[in-house]
């Protein structure tokens, strides 16, 4: 948490190694779009090449290292170097070179090409790479998290989902790893996020008190994955924009919301459609990404930057072709509870940064306690912290495999 | 008539009741239809029914946060963080500046801004950007239909949360 050592171990055993979030296919829908963004300390290019097929592109001339793209995100004809002026093509071909003759005979364009993560992979529009030669193909990587991605694009009547303009980057003044055990930690949720749940009631939404022995409004559990990844999934309480009312939304989305329902049951059945639509899930995808369907759909990335440091990356994700209407009540519930100007992230992040200050007293206070459900059998509780255990199994796996 | 004196007092007086935390008589200077909004950083120009914004409240939720704000529970602001908003370069624009239809005697106003945010252990936050107002003048005086915060860094960054009132 807070050694330089550890973080360098894991940039090079954990995100060298794992496949790794690098956007969405929506981000960039035809030939040469492109978004440039760092992950695992590299910058790179994840573009759409001359037959529109998904790349990934190390964002590093190969003549001396500079970029060759400096935008955000656009459409281009090719990447150009501006130090020396080297170019090259959608396909990342060099097929530029000022004064190319005067390089030896051995010089090879074909060599030259912008350099590419081993491995590049989709699923259902989750785009992946993994820096690591031998990494096992994602799908058999994502195991038990690819059901619970399924989830999440079930709810869309298309049958894809894109990521939705506006984009929320910050830095949290703590270790990645906190940010991790907070995305699916729903024990603190009654007492750092009080503001919010009285918001909610105060709006008119019914907040279940807790049953005997509970710290939920609602019934949820905490399960394992595979991999290292794991979910938190509860009974819904809180409203969703597929496809659970909440007087916050207004009396006037209340048509929309049951028109959503109606197609949901007429594409999914009964039984899917109430499995989608009445359960939230908080899914961490080891090490980095996380998926979480509950108030809105949030995808949420982040990278260390130091051992108290990361940089946030987060969307919204919402069904393709879903109506005005029913984008604006999912952009709108987003923001109640999530991102920096939310009822609820910030107070996340304030709870961050303390433990992370916290962790400088490491000689006194060694451990932190997490050990929540652990003696119990059966079924693990969202509050339990069975899932956070796992991740941090993995992690240890992962740092100390030889 | 509203002059450019008139806004430049009124945006002062509003500075001055955030910066003090005067937020139940912040609230009095809205209309009963106002709006709240901060962009993200990378669409600007972005509308908050179809683009992700930080914070796109109407008065509902303006006055949440207010409540929210005031309550020792709001930790990413317990304390309180101290402010200092610096407003210059005021500008009355034309209300198609916002693209929207206007209600009756609507001024819109843009003006630059640099709000200084303190909290313990030197975590210091310089938010600069612009403003974009739509008043209403009424009989009480000049009142906030929408108030809009577009900052001008590329991310938020280590700025982390808007968790007060920019």
């Amino acid at each position: 948490m807070v050694d330089p050592e550890v973080l360098e171990r894991e940039m090079r055993r954990i995100f060298d190694v794992c496949w790794i979030y690098a956007g969405h296919e929506s981000e960039v829908a035809a030939a040469g779009d492109f978004v440039t963004r760092t992950l695992c300390g590299r910058r790179i290019i994840l573009c759409r090449d001359s037959a529109a097929r998904i790349r990934v592109f190390l964002n590093v001339c190969r003549h001396r290292g500079a970029a060759v793209c400096r935008e955000r995100s656009g459409n281009a004809r090719g990447y150009q170097c501006f130090y020396h002026g080297w170019s090259y093509d959608r396909d990342g071909r060099l097929d530029g070179v000022p004064g190319e003759s005067s390089y030896p005979a051995s010089f090879n364009r074909a060599e030259l090409g912008l350099a590419q993560p081993p491995h590049v992979a989709s699923y259902r529009g989750f785009v992946f790479v993994s820096f690591n030669p031998n990494a096992l193909p994602l799908a058999d990587y994502l195991a038990g998290a690819k059901e619970y991605l399924d989830l999440v694009i079930d709810q869309s009547a298309s049958g894809e989902m894109e990521i939705i303009r506006g984009t929320q980057e910050y830095t949290i003044r703590a270790n990645w790893k906190l940010l991790v055990e907070n995305s699916f930690d729903d024990y603190h949720l009654m007492s750092t996020h009080k503001t919010w749940l009285d918001y909610m009631k105060k709006s008119g939404v019914a907040i279940p008190k807790p049953a005997k022995g509970h710290v939920m409004p609602a019934h949820g559990v905490g399960k394992a994955l595979g991999n290292g990844h794991a979910v938190i999934d509860n009974e819904n309480f809180r409203g969703r924009p597929v496809a659970k009312w909440i007087p916050i939304y207004g009396e006037d989305a209340k048509p929309e919301i049951e028109r959503i329902r109606a197609e949901l049951v007429e594409r999914l059945g009964e039984a899917r459609a109430k499995r989608v639509a009445d359960t939230n899930r908080n899914l961490v995808i080891f090490p980095n990404l996380v998926v979480n369907d509950g108030s809105s759909v949030t995808v949420r990335t982040f990278h260390p930057t130091a051992p108290d440091r990361m940089q946030v990356s987060a969307w919204a994700l919402g069904p393709r072709g879903e109506s005005p209407r029913a984008r604006a009540i999912r952009l709108d519930s987003f923001l109640t509870f999530y991102g920096p100007g939310g009822f609820a992230t910030p107070d996340d992040v304030e709870a961050l940064e303390s433990v992370q200050e916290g962790m400088s007293t490491w000689r006194e206070i060694p451990w932190s306690v997490m050990t929540r459900g652990m003696a119990k059998e059966g079924e693990q509780l969202n509050t339990d912290e069975l899932h956070l255990r796992e991740f941090w199994i993995h992690w240890a796996r992962y740092m100390h495999a030889s | 008539m509203i002059t450019r004196a008139e806004v430049e007092d009124f945006l002062f007086h509003e500075a001055a009741l955030l910066d003090a935390w005067k937020l139940d008589e912040w609230l009095a200077l809205l209309t009963e239809d106002a709006r709240y909004r901060v962009p993200s950083n990378d669409s600007p120009e972005g509308d908050p029914a179809s683009t992700l914004f930080l914070i796109a409240d109407d008065i509902d939720r303006i006055r949440g946060r207010v409540a929210r704000l005031k309550d020792p529970h709001a930790h990413a602001e317990f304390p309180h963080s101290r402010t200092r908003r610096m407003i210059t370069n005021v500008r009355i624009v034309s209300p198609s500046a916002l693209g929207e239809g206007r209600g009756e005697g609507d001024v819109v106003v843009e003006a630059n801004f640099t709000v200084h945010r303190f909290r313990r252990d030197e975590r210091i936050g310089q938010y600069v950007g612009r403003y974009r107002y739509r008043l209403r003048a009424t009989g009480a005086g000049l009142r906030i239909a929408l108030r809009e915060a577009i900052l001008d860094s590329l991310e938020l960054g280590s700025l982390g949360a808007v968790s007060f009132i920019l």
